[in-house]
C-alpha cells in the first residue's frame, strides 16, 4: 500500500502536533479517513462533519471509493459552502 | 465510477445549442407556481413575531391573550420546538435562528408565531403576545465587535482554531489560516510593499420572491411541505431533524423559485410553519414580507480586511498577507475561512498567508451569497494589484498575466492546480476590443479577476421512456436559471434524439433519492453527469429490448442517432429500431424502460473570470454610472450558451449593485434602517448598460462533456473592477464598498483639498 | 368591513367581495384566483405586481381592491389571445429575458404599457420605462433586447 504525504489545513494541525503534513498508508479516501482517525483521534469530529480531499488539485467530498494514486498530492481542506 | 466521468472530447449535436426553455410559457403567462402561489384547502395564515431589539434575554413570553383571540388556531414559541441545547450545535443554531430560545440576537429575530384564519386575525394576535425582554448591550459593526470592551454575544464562545484554547470568551468564533512559504522573507525581497485596510458592507441576495411555504402535518405525524428552496432534500432533512420526524415521512415539493443566490439554501420559516401546522392540525401558509426578508433571512458578511502585498520592480509578487474579519451574525460560520481560501487564489505566490476570523455581531445570520465570501476578498486583492502596478509603472493587466496561477502552481489555499482558466481569461481580456475602446470625459476603465471553487456532490436522476418513445427526465436539483433546458439537451445528446423529445421536471423528495442543493455552481454540472449516466443505463436496456425484438444477440446491437442498429454481416440489413418502436414493444419485452443513476459528482474544477468595466463619475455629485461592461469566464463547455451568458450577466449586475449602492444600514439602536427595496436599492434597468460576455471553453477533465459550473464566479470581480475604474478616472483609491455617491464625493473632495494644500505649500518650499 | 365590487378583468365581468383595506393585488391573488401578479415587496418598489388599470400601469399592491369598482384591469393572464402568445411573451422566451421568472409578469405588463405609448422606443427609453421593475437574475440585458425585438416585430420592421 502506498504511503502518502497528506497535507493538512490549519484547523487539523493541532491534532498532528502542529505538523502540516502527516504520512498515511491508504489506497482510497475511506482508508485515508480510517487511518487518520486511528492515528489522530482529534481529527474525528472534522471527519464526521465532512472534509474535502484534494487529489492532484481536484476536490472530492464524499466518495470513499475515490482512489489515491501513487505520488498524488493529497491535501485536506474544509468542506466549502456555495451560493 | 470516476473513470466513467472523464472528459472524452466527443463531438456534440445538441450541447452548445440554445433552444427555448420548457418552463418559459408558464412563466410568461402567469401559470408558473412559485412559493406564495400554492394554496391548500382549509389553510391558515402563519405570521411570525420578531424582536425589535438587537440583543436581549427573553425573560418570559405570555401568549395567553393571543391564544384567546377568536380565529387563532395555534401559537408557538421555542417551547413548542425540541430543546437542542445540549445536542448538535449546528442544528441548535439553525433552530435557535428560526425561533429564539433564551436570547434574541438581532433586530428581526423570531420569538413566537401564530396561525389564524386570516391575515388580519394573525396580525392582531401578534400584537397580543407579550414578551418580557432584558435588554443587553449590542454591537453590529465587525471591527467594533472585536475591539476591547465590546459586548460579548455568546459567553460560551471561545475562539476555535487557536492554541492554547482561549479562556476568555470573545466575539471571534473561529480562526483559520491558509498559506505557504515564508511571508516575511518574501516581503524582504519586495521593491514595493503596500498595506491597506478594505471594508465592505453587508449586502443581501435580493431575490425578488420572498420566502414562502405551505406546511401540512397530518395527525399520523406525516407531513408535506411546498416551498421555494434551492434544495428540497436539505430542507426535508433539516425540518425533519428539527421537528423530530422521520425523514421519509416528510414530503417536500419544490415550487418554482423566484431567485435564491444562496439565500434559499437555509431553512428560515419552514420549521415554524410545520410546527404551527402540527399544533393547529391544519395546513399553514407562511410568507415573509420584504421587511422580514431583509431583517431576518441571511445576508452576506460585512467585512474588514487588512492586507499587505509586496512586488519586485518587475512586478512579480514576493509575498501577500491578509487578515480577514467577516461578520457572521450571531452564529459561527465559515465565511472568513472562505474569504481566506479564495483571496489570493488567482496568483502564483511563493509566500502567502491568510487568516480568517469569524466575527459574531448582532445582525441576522450570514448565509451564502453567490460565490460566498470571495467578492470581498477579491475587492481587497484586486484593488491592491492595480495600485501595486501603478507604483512600479506597469500595466495592471500585464502584472496580472505575469503573476497568474497555472497548472502546477501551488494555490494560496493549499493544493497544486490542475489545468485552470485564469491565464486564458486574462489573455482574452488583453485581446478584447473593450480594452482599447475610447473613453469619454470623467470616465475610467478598470479590470479585475475572480475565483470560485465550484463543487459537485450527491445527485441522482431518473430517465423514463414513455410508451410513445418520448423521454421524461426527473432531476433532484432545483432549476434556478434554465437547468431544465440544459439537462434536456444533455439527455437528447446522449440518447441521440432531438431536444423536443425530452421533458425535464424537478421531482419532489419522494420521487428520487437524496440530492444536494443547487449551490456551489453544481446544478448543471452534477445533474448533467447523472443524466448522462442515466441515459447510458437506459441505452443498455434499449439495446437488450431491441435484441429481443430482433431475436439476435445483444452484442450485435449498437445505439446510434436515437435508434438501435444491428451490426455485422448477418444482421446488418435489419432496419433500425427507433426509440418509439422499442417503447411500443416494451409491454412484451420486459415492461417499462428507464435508466437511473445515483452518484457523487466530484471534480467540479475551479473557476476563474476576468471582468472589464468603464465607469463615468459625476465629479459634482459622486454619482457613478457603469457605461460599459465585459465578462470573460471559462465555462468548461457551455451546454446552453444563452443561459450561460445569463449567469455571467446576472452575477455581474449583482456585483455592480454591491460595488455602488447596496448596504445594510444600522442605527445606533442596532436596528436595520433600510429594510425595503426603496432604501436598499438594487440596480434597476436604467442603472446598467448592456453586459458583454465572452465564454471560454477549457474542458473540465473530470466531466464527460467537459462542463464546469458557471453560476457564481461572475459576482467576484465587479467590486474591484469598479473600484479600479473609479481610481483610474480620478486617481483616488476607494477602499470602502459600496462606493456610493457620498463616499466617492468625499474621496474626491479629500483628494482635491490635498492637492490644494500641496499647491499652497509649493511657494514656501521653493 | 366587506364591500362588493364589480369590475372587468381581462375583458370579463368579475364581481368580488373584499375588505376595504385589501389591496388589488391580494384580491387578484386570493379572491379572483389570478396569481400571475406577484408580491415582491408590498410597497410599490419592485413592480412584480404590475397590472394595467384603465390603460395605466400601476403597482397593484398600492391600489385597493375597492378602487377597481367599475374599472378595467389587465393582468398577465390576459396578455395572450387564447393559445396565441403576445409578441412580448414570445420574445421574452426567445431572448432568454427571464431566469427565475418571478419578475416576468410585471415586466411584460410594463413593457406592454410602454409599447402602447411608444412603439419605437430607444434603449434609454426602454430602460427608464422599466426602471420600476426589479429583476435580480438577468442584469436586464436580455430583457431590454426582448423589448427592442418585440417593438421591431410589432412595427413590422
Amino acid at each position: 500500500m502506498t504511503e502518502h504525504e497528506v497535507k493538512l489545513w490549519s484547523a487539523l494541525r493541532p491534532f498532528a502536533q502542529g505538523s502540516d503534513t502527516v504520512r498515511i498508508k491508504a489506497r482510497n479516501i475511506r482508508e485515508l479517513f480510517a487511518r487518520l482517525e486511528a492515528d489522530y483521534p482529534g481529527m474525528a469530529p472534522f471527519i464526521a462533519q465532512g472534509i474535502a480531499v484534494s487529489i492532484d488539485g481536484t476536490l472530492y467530498r464524499d466518495s470513499w471509493d475515490t482512489p489515491l494514486p501513487a505520488g498524488a498530492e493529497v491535501f485536506l481542506l474544509p468542506r466549502i459552502q456555495g451560493g | 465510477m470516476s473513470s466513467d466521468t472523464k472528459f472524452t472530447g466527443q463531438k456534440f449535436k445538441s450541447i452548445g445549442t440554445s433552444p427555448l426553455r420548457p418552463d418559459g410559457i408558464d412563466k410568461v403567462t402567469g401559470r408558473a407556481r412559485f412559493g406564495a402561489d400554492i394554496n391548500l384547502p382549509g389553510q391558515l395564515v402563519g405570521r411570525i413575531l420578531r424582536s425589535p431589539h438587537p440583543h436581549a434575554a427573553i425573560r418570559s413570553i405570555d401568549t395567553s391573550k393571543a391564544e384567546a383571540l377568536a380565529g387563532v388556531k395555534a401559537v408557538i414559541t421555542s417551547a413548542d420546538l425540541p430543546d437542542l441545547t445540549n445536542g448538535n450545535s449546528e442544528l441548535f443554531n439553525i433552530l435557535d435562528n428560526c425561533m429564539a430560545r433564551t436570547h434574541v440576537y438581532y433586530d428581526g429575530h423570531a420569538v413566537a408565531a401564530v396561525a389564524a384564519v386570516d391575515a388580519t386575525t394573525a396580525r392582531k394576535a401578534l400584537k397580543l403576545i407579550e414578551v418580557d425582554y432584558e435588554l443587553l448591550p449590542h454591537v453590529t459593526d465587525v471591527d467594533e465587535a472585536v475591539a476591547k470592551g465590546a459586548p460579548i454575544l455568546n459567553k460560551k464562545c471561545f475562539t476555535e482554531g487557536v492554541e492554547p484554547k482561549p479562556r476568555k470568551a470573545s466575539n471571534i468564533a473561529r480562526r483559520s489560516e491558509f498559506g505557504h512559504g515564508d511571508v516575511e522573507a518574501g516581503f524582504a525581497k519586495a521593491a514595493v510593499i503596500i498595506e491597506r485596510n478594505f471594508r465592505t458592507e453587508q449586502t443581501h441576495q435580493g431575490y425578488i420572491e420572498p420566502h414562502a411555504c405551505v406546511a401540512s402535518i397530518s395527525p399520523d405525524g406525516s407531513g408535506e411541505l411546498w416551498v421555494c428552496t434551492q434544495g428540497h432534500f436539505v430542507f426535508r432533512q433539516h425540518c425533519a431533524e428539527l421537528l423530530g420526524m422521520d425523514v421519509s415521512k416528510l414530503r417536500v415539493t419544490p415550487t418554482e423559485i423566484g431567485g435564491g443566490f444562496g439565500g434559499k439554501t437555509h431553512v428560515w420559516t419552514e420549521p415554524v410553519a410545520l410546527a404551527l401546522s402540527r399544533k393547529a392540525n391544519r395546513p399553514v401558509k407562511l410568507v415573509m414580507s420584504r421587511d422580514e426578508v431583509f431583517r431576518a433571512s441571511g445576508p452576506t458578511s460585512a467585512t474588514s480586511i487588512d492586507i499587505r502585498i509586496g512586488v519586485t520592480k518587475k512586478g512579480r509578487i514576493t509575498a501577500g498577507d491578509a487578515t480577514l474579519r467577516y461578520a457572521s451574525g450571531p452564529y459561527v460560520g465559515m465565511w472568513a475561512e472562505l474569504g481566506a481560501m479564495t483571496s489570493f487564489a488567482c496568483y502564483d505566490m511563493k509566500n502567502v498567508r491568510t487568516v480568517g476570523l469569524e466575527v459574531l455581531v448582532n445582525r441576522p445570520k450570514t448565509t451564502a451569497y453567490r460565490a460566498p465570501s470571495a467578492p470581498m476578498a477579491a475587492f481587497a486583492v484586486e484593488s491592491m494589484m492595480d495600485e501595486l502596478a501603478a507604483s512600479i509603472g506597469m500595466d495592471p493587466l500585464e502584472m496580472r498575466i505575469l503573476n497568474a496561477a497555472k497548472k502546477g502552481t501551488r494555490s494560496s489555499y493549499g493544493p497544486v492546480y490542475g489545468p485552470i482558466g485564469i491565464g486564458p481569461t486574462l489573455q482574452a481580456a488583453r485581446e478584447h476590443p473593450h480594452m482599447s475602446a475610447p473613453l469619454g470625459k470623467n470616465q475610467g476603465r478598470g479590470m479585475a479577476c475572480g475565483f470560485w471553487f465550484n463543487f459537485g456532490g450527491q445527485t441522482c436522476t431518473d430517465l423514463n421512456i414513455a410508451p410513445d418513445g418520448s423521454v421524461c427526465l426527473t432531476v433532484g436539483t432545483i432549476d434556478v436559471g434554465g437547468a431544465r433546458a440544459s439537462l434536456a439537451l444533455v439527455a437528447a445528446e446522449e440518447l441521440g434524439i432531438s431536444y423536443d423529445q425530452v421533458r425535464t421536471v424537478v421531482g419532489d423528495t419522494s420521487s428520487l433519492g437524496y440530492n444536494d442543493m443547487t449551490d456551489g455552481s453544481r446544478g448543471t454540472f452534477s445533474s448533467s453527469m447523472a443524466t448522462i449516466m442515466s441515459a447510458r443505463n437506459a441505452i443498455k436496456i434499449l439495446k437488450e429490448r431491441a435484441a429481443k425484438m430482433w431475436d439476435i444477440p445483444v452484442e450485435k446491437v449498437t445505439w446510434e442517432e436515437g435508434c438501435a442498429k444491428a451490426v455485422g454481416k448477418k444482421y446488418g440489413n435489419l432496419s433500425p429500431l427507433s426509440l418509439a418502436e422499442i417503447a411500443e414493444a416494451a409491454p412484451n419485452t420486459g415492461g417499462p424502460i428507464a435508466g437511473h443513476n445515483e452518484l457523487v459528482a466530484d471534480g467540479a474544477g475551479v473557476s476563474f473570470a476576468t471582468h472589464i468595466c468603464d465607469v463615468e463619475v459625476d465629479p459634482e455629485t459622486g454619482r457613478t454610472q457603469v457605461v460599459k461592461y465585459t465578462v470573460i469566464q471559462d465555462a468548461g463547455k457551455a451546454v446552453h450558451p444563452t443561459y450561460v451568458e445569463g449567469q455571467y450577466q446576472g452575477g455581474a449586475a449583482q456585483g455592480i449593485g454591491w460595488a455602488l449602492n447596496e448596504e445594510y444600514v444600522y442605527g445606533e439602536d442596532g436596528r436595520l434602517q433600510n429594510s425595503g427595496f426603496l432604501d436598499y436599492r438594487i440596480p434597476v434597468c436604467s442603472d446598467l448598460p448592456m453586459i458583454g460576455t465572452q465564454i471560454l471553453e477549457i474542458p473540465n477533465p473530470n466531466h464527460p462533456y467537459g462542463i464546469r459550473g458557471v453560476g457564481e464566479t461572475s459576482i467576484v470581480p465587479p467590486l474591484a473592477a469598479i473600484g479600479n475604474a473609479v481610481s483610474n478616472a480620478f486617481g483616488v483609491r476607494m477602499t470602502h464598498v459600496p462606493m456610493s455617491a457620498p463616499r466617492i464625493l468625499k474621496a474626491l473632495d479629500e483628494a482635491e483639498s490635498k492637492k490644494a494644500d500641496e499647491t499652497q505649500q509649493l511657494p514656501l518650499e521653493l | 368591513m366587506t364591500q362588493l365590487v364589480n369590475t372587468q378583468i381581462n375583458g370579463d365581468a368579475v364581481g368580488f367581495a373584499c375588505e376595504i383595506d385589501e389591496t388589488l393585488l391580494d384580491v387578484l391573488r386570493n379572491r379572483v384566483g389570478l396569481s400571475g401578479a406577484k408580491e415582491g415587496c408590498g410597497t410599490g418598489d419592485c413592480g412584480a405586481c404590475s397590472v394595467i388599470l384603465d390603460g395605466t400601469l400601476v403597482c397593484s399592491c398600492l391600489v385597493l381592491g375597492v378602487e377597481a369598482e367599475g374599472r378595467k384591469v389587465e393582468t398577465v393572464e390576459g396578455l395572450s389571445d387564447g393559445a396565441d402568445l403576445h409578441p412580448l411573451q414570445t420574445k421574452f422566451i426567445e431572448h432568454a429575458a427571464l431566469q427565475c421568472g418571478i419578475c416576468t409578469p410585471g415586466f411584460l405588463m410594463a413593457a406592454k404599457a410602454l409599447l402602447k405609448n411608444n412603439p419605437d422606443p430607444t434603449e434609454e427609453e426602454i430602460r427608464y420605462a422599466l426602471a420600476g421593475n426589479l429583476c435580480r437574475c438577468t442584469g436586464y440585458d436580455k430583457i431590454v433586447r426582448a423589448v427592442q425585438a418585440t417593438a421591431a416585430d410589432m412595427r413590422g420592421s
